[in-house]
């Protein structure tokens, strides 16, 4: 599914230039359930950022889904994006003058899925997720552990081959960390390729590998 | 190898093609108008100007036509290609004789004139009365009204509607008939009650006159008193009957088409002044007034006021569309995250153009319609409220070629001001834009 070889990424700024990845290899079979854990700068949401065509890297090949990721027209990425990848935030990233339902059909609208076919969708998705009632609703008055899963509803309507989460348990109390993390672990149950960002060690157990990163390689792999 | 701004270019030149498709695409629209009345008073604060600015020209523009009506309602019927002619003390020692003399017209001077300028349309000589109180009479009506004696190419100069009978005409002037043409006004108090006038007689300084039509002046031009309250009599039955000989008060007259007046009022000066023993360096003896001048300075009068109302009026909706634009490219940057999130779920760079332009053409529109209806509507009521006054200022309106003429230069506008802050937009990177803070 994914395939990822000798990786560099420098980020360059005015004066000074920041050598983050420095030669990752990674290959992640279908269905897989992988965290990858890191400190702060060590370069593991870089990596997930070129997983997810939202950053490019320098040198080296990544392939999605047999694949070659690199040298995309934006409209290609989009395209790839939107067809392949799910997202799910830290910060949730919901539009806040959309309601839930608004806000899950939106990658539809972008599929050029009509209004009512993707609503129709949406509230499958959010009834999925046990937010039906709440369908519209806007994040604002919503909780974490809600707009969360209503963020979960949108990163997997368009049926992607692969779910991105960074940090997803970053901004909720351990109870509702739980819950979200029980909802993805049920995804991945379902078949659906996880990745999932994290520094909480509890997170990163649920997963089936666990990958550290340090400076920018990756300094080891535990398989569970 | 950088995603965002690699393309870029070739996206721009593609993007046209996807305004067109969003344009005929309801379910586009429909997330246009989500965006838009989920912000409202975002989209209040960015449209205001855009409103103000149509809304302010149509006023003007309303305006500035009601001025224009006004002065055309004020000469309408009066010949604009016209002059007067009439006598005046000389200015200047002639031949032996002193400055300070008086003079008159004749009927000679004005076979003359028709004689020897072939540049002259119609030539109407004129002579003036007055009377003492109660000058005109019947029965047990009277009235202090003005008297005047003309030809039947007067109505030609000066043209007044017949709203019973007939104006003078040629047989009258040839047998010097005693009869008459009276003012609308001196019909109402002679002739109370609607009352048929035609046939009757009435007393004019003491002759007795047949009333043979009665005429409604419809310019507030006015040449020797209110038409309205004048009795016309036939110019030659007025010497006759009034004992002036031969004398000619005043001359109007109007030129060939394609002639200037200018040229035969000064032909006209100069045959009077060597028939009458005046200089011809004499500036003031030969009294005239030019009504295509007169005419020409209202016209030129009404082009800049026009012209003034559409530079101020396109001047202040250009600020409106160059509001929108400032406001939007304000509005883009806080709404960074929003599009990167949309750039993350799938959306192509052609998606947000398309969005922000659309945007700001909806929102455009949107103002600029208000404005039409709202200064439509403005000058619909002042219209009622003016309708019964002084009619200087009259029938507010603009027209609708005007109103579409408008819209068209909103969209344009609207497309425009939507162009930097989507250029803006198309530079935000999802990743910088969803970034933790």
């Amino acid at each position: 599914m994914i395939k990822i070889e000798g990786i560099h990424k420098t980020y360059y700024t005015e004066a000074t230039s920041l050598h983050v990845l420095k030669g990752i290899d990674l290959e992640i079979t279908e269905g897989e359930y992988v965290s990858i854990m890191g400190a702060s700068g060590s370069g593991k949401s870089t990596l997930l950022n070129i997983i997810g065509i939202l950053d490019s890297y320098d040198k080296g090949n990544y392939f999605l889904n047999g694949k070659l990721i690199k040298n995309l027209s934006e409209k290609q990425a989009a395209a790839y994006r939107n067809e392949m990848i799910g997202f799910v935030f830290q910060s949730f990233n919901l539009i806040n003058f959309k309601n839930a339902l608004e806000n899950v059909a939106l990658p539809l609208y972008y599929k050029n899925v009509s209004r009512k076919r993707r609503n129709i969708i949406a509230m499958e998705y959010l009834d999925q997720m046990g937010l039906k009632e709440w369908a519209h609703h806007l994040p604002s008055e919503m909780s974490g552990g809600q707009k969360q899963r209503v963020a979960i509803a949108r990163a997997i309507i368009s049926q992607p081959k692969i779910l991105l989460a960074d940090e997803p348990t970053g901004a909720l109390d351990s109870v509702t960390s739980v819950e979200v993390m029980k909802v993805l672990r049920e995804l991945n149950r379902n078949g659906l390729t996880s990745i999932i960002v994290t520094h909480e060690r509890s997170v990163a157990e649920e997963t089936r590998r666990i990958i550290h990163i340090k400076d920018g390689l990756i300094e080891n792999v535990e398989s569970r | 190898m950088d995603y965002p701004s690699q393309h870029k270019n070739n996206n721009t030149s593609k993007s046209m093609f996807s305004l067109l498709r969003i344009f005929f695409d309801p379910d586009r629209w429909q997330e246009i108008w989500i965006t838009i009345t989920h912000n409202k008073s975002r989209s209040i604060m960015t449209a205001f100007g855009v409103f103000w600015g149509m809304f302010m020209l149509v006023v003007m523009v309303g305006a500035g036509v009601a001025l224009e009506k006004g002065i055309s309602s004020e000469i309408e019927g009066f010949a604009t290609n016209s002059c007067f002619i009439w006598s005046e003390q000389t200015s200047v020692p002639y031949k032996g004789l002193k400055k300070g003399r008086y003079w008159n017209m004749y009927n000679e001077d004005i076979i003359l004139l028709r004689q020897n300028i072939p540049e002259i349309q119609h030539i109407a000589p004129i002579l003036f009365g007055g009377g003492q109180d109660n000058n005109v009479m019947r029965n047990d009506k009277s009235g202090t009204y003005s008297l005047k004696g003309n030809y039947p190419s007067y109505n030609l100069i000066d043209e007044s509607k017949m709203i019973y009978g007939r104006y003078i005409n040629d047989i009258d002037i040839a047998e010097k008939r005693k009869v008459c043409v009276i003012g609308e006004r001196v019909y109402e108090v002679l002739f109370p009650g609607n009352e048929d006038p035609l046939g009757k007689n009435i007393q004019v300084n003491g002759v007795y006159f047949q009333v043979i039509g009665v005429s409604r002046h419809t310019s507030d031009v006015n040449i020797g008193g209110d038409a309205q309250e004048t009795v016309v009599l036939p110019f030659t039955t007025m010497q006759q009957a009034f004992n002036q000989g031969n004398v000619v008060h005043f001359i109007a007259v109007t030129a060939m088409p394609g002639v200037k007046v200018k040229v035969i009022e000064d032909k006209i000066k100069a045959v009077l002044k060597s028939r009458h023993s005046i200089s011809p360096d004499d500036k003031t003896a030969v009294g005239g007034m030019n009504i295509e001048d007169q005419f020409t300075m209202f016209l030129y009068l009404g082009i800049g006021i026009a012209s003034l109302i559409w530079i101020v009026g396109l001047g202040t909706l250009l600020a409106g569309g160059i509001g929108v634009s400032n406001i939007m490219l304000v509005t883009v940057r806080e709404r960074t995250k929003e599009i990167g999130i949309r750039r993350a779920l799938g959306a192509t760079p052609q998606n947000i153009i398309g969005q922000i332009i659309s945007e700001s053409v909806v929102l455009t529109m949107l103002a600029g319609i208000a404005g039409i209806l709202l200064g439509v509507g403005l000058l619909h009521v002042v219209g009622i409220l003016l309708s019964t006054g002084d009619q200087f200022f009259k029938d507010p309106q603009i027209s609708f070629g005007v109103a579409i003429g408008a819209l068209f230069i909103l969209v344009v506008i609207g497309a425009f001001a939507g162009f930097l802050p989507a250029n803006r937009a198309l530079n935000i990177k999802p990743i910088e834009a969803i970034r933790e803070e």
